[in-house]
């Protein structure tokens, strides 16, 4: 339980996260791994967990016909993948497939929905950790979309 | 201001619509001395003049290497050319990359798409003299795993021991097992000492402001970031003014610059 807390604490999304908070958080948390290839999730799968990234690469795809699957984004080690267990219907948009070795904490959405209702401070904290990363990603799509290495 | 004349001896693809020509002094008095970071204007007789960065080995003085996207009627006539084609040389112009300043600091090199080209001189001179910097990261952008530019030379880097390499794209189709993702988030990923390190950006300017946020926000100062701008160079001089910006001129100020220097300017939509 102890190493859960310092292993969560150092992620960069819950730096600087009161201990009381951490407790809470560690409560749905565990360890998981995956082998290159395995897949974390497929759209339209229940979005139950979110993951924070250990080390490894995850693969975010999505099935785009005529062209087949595209990879959207790579998400590393210091990042998380997942807040679709935040929004109804709580079902994933994309899928997630490991690339190579990963090791991951994966936090349960329900568990996590639940105790953010019985503690609103605690919501409050960790609505605020998902907002800055939820800015962070779009800035970075509105970038991809520009296009902008197109011949000008 | 009158151009030399260089002959082709070698013009090759390296991605759809970028290429290399590789070119040598017809009357060589003296060997072609640059530094990275710095252009010359390439005349292609009879049709036009434009800035190229050179893109080559900064020690080797016989062979100039320039390598641009085919996107104008000076850079189409250019990639029709065959070697023993003359074309005529004025430079090299322009600021240099703050190379020997980084020595003994950590490099972070910012790059997207063609901006790899006047970036690559600097990872030829580091390579050099790789004693002499403490971590070197690359860190490369570009549209889609078909249009990164010096794939081999990016795996041979790669395979190095001591120099950070890393790639991403865009877009991808599923196939592609390397990053995707704007390559200023890749900027998260450290690396480098940001008390101790130069960074130096090339690519779309709108990618350099992003990464100079990113940078920013690592903890690297604005007086240790340099970015490279292309913007209307004409005469190469400094005499014709097209290419103003504010105080400076790129061609004769820049086109290599710190930030600091530069980040007001470059704000300002008009300019």
């Amino acid at each position: 339980m102890e190493n859960l807390v310092s292993i969560i604490s150092e992620h960069p999304i819950f730096n600087g996260l009161e201990h009381r908070y951490l407790d809470l958080l560690v409560g749905c948390a565990s360890n998981i791994r995956f082998d290159a290839g395995d897949s974390l999730f497929r759209e339209g799968e229940d979005a139950t967990k979110c993951y924070l990234i250990r080390n490894g690469d995850v693969s975010l795809s999505i099935h785009h016909p005529p062209k087949g699957f595209m990879t959207i984004q790579t998400i590393g080690a210091g990042e998380i993948i997942g807040w679709s267990w935040l929004f109804p219907p709580y079902r994933w948009h994309y899928d997630a497939r490991a690339i190579q070795l990963t090791r991951a904490i994966a936090l349960d959405g329900t568990c996590l929905r639940r105790k953010c209702d019985e503690n609103h401070d605690f919501g409050y904290e960790l609505m605020k950790r998902f907002a800055v990363l939820l800015e962070q990603r779009m800035q970075a799509m509105r970038l991809q979309l520009l296009d902008v290495y197109a011949e000008a | 201001m009158k151009p030399d004349p260089f002959r082709i001896q070698h013009v090759w693809k390296e991605t759809k619509d970028t290429f290399s020509v590789e070119l040598t002094d017809l009357q060589p008095r003296r060997p072609f001395l640059f530094c990275p970071g710095q252009f010359n204007m390439v005349y292609v007789y009879g049709v036009g003049e434009i800035p190229i960065s050179i893109s080559g080995d900064p020690s080797d003085s016989r062979h100039v290497i320039h390598t641009t996207r085919a996107v104008g009627v000076v850079t189409k006539a250019l990639q029709t050319l065959r070697r023993g084609d003359v074309v005529g040389i004025r430079g090299p112009f322009g600021s240099p990359w703050p190379v020997a300043e980084a020595e003994g600091s950590d490099v972070v090199i910012v790059a997207g798409g063609i901006g790899l080209a006047p970036l690559r001189p600097v990872l030829y001179r580091i390579i050099e003299r790789r004693e002499k910097y403490g971590s070197v990261v690359l860190l490369y952008g570009a549209r889609t795993p078909a249009d990164i530019l010096f794939r081999k030379e990016l795996e041979r880097l790669r395979s190095r021991l001591d120099i950070d390499v890393h790639v991403t794209v865009d877009r991808a189709l599923v196939q592609w097992r390397g990053n995707v993702g704007v390559v200023s988030a890749m900027i998260a990923r450290g690396g480098f000492d940001p008390q101790s390190t130069v960074a130096m950006l090339c690519g779309p300017e709108i990618m350099m402001r992003f990464s100079v946020a990113e940078l920013t926000k690592k903890g690297i100062s604005d007086d240790s970031i340099y970015v490279s701008l292309e913007r209307n160079m004409k005469c190469g001089c400094g005499l014709c003014g097209h290419c103003q910006l504010q105080k400076y001129f790129i061609c004769k100020d820049g086109p290599v610059f710190p930030y600091v220097n530069v980040s007001n300017a470059m704000a300002i939509r008009e300019l």
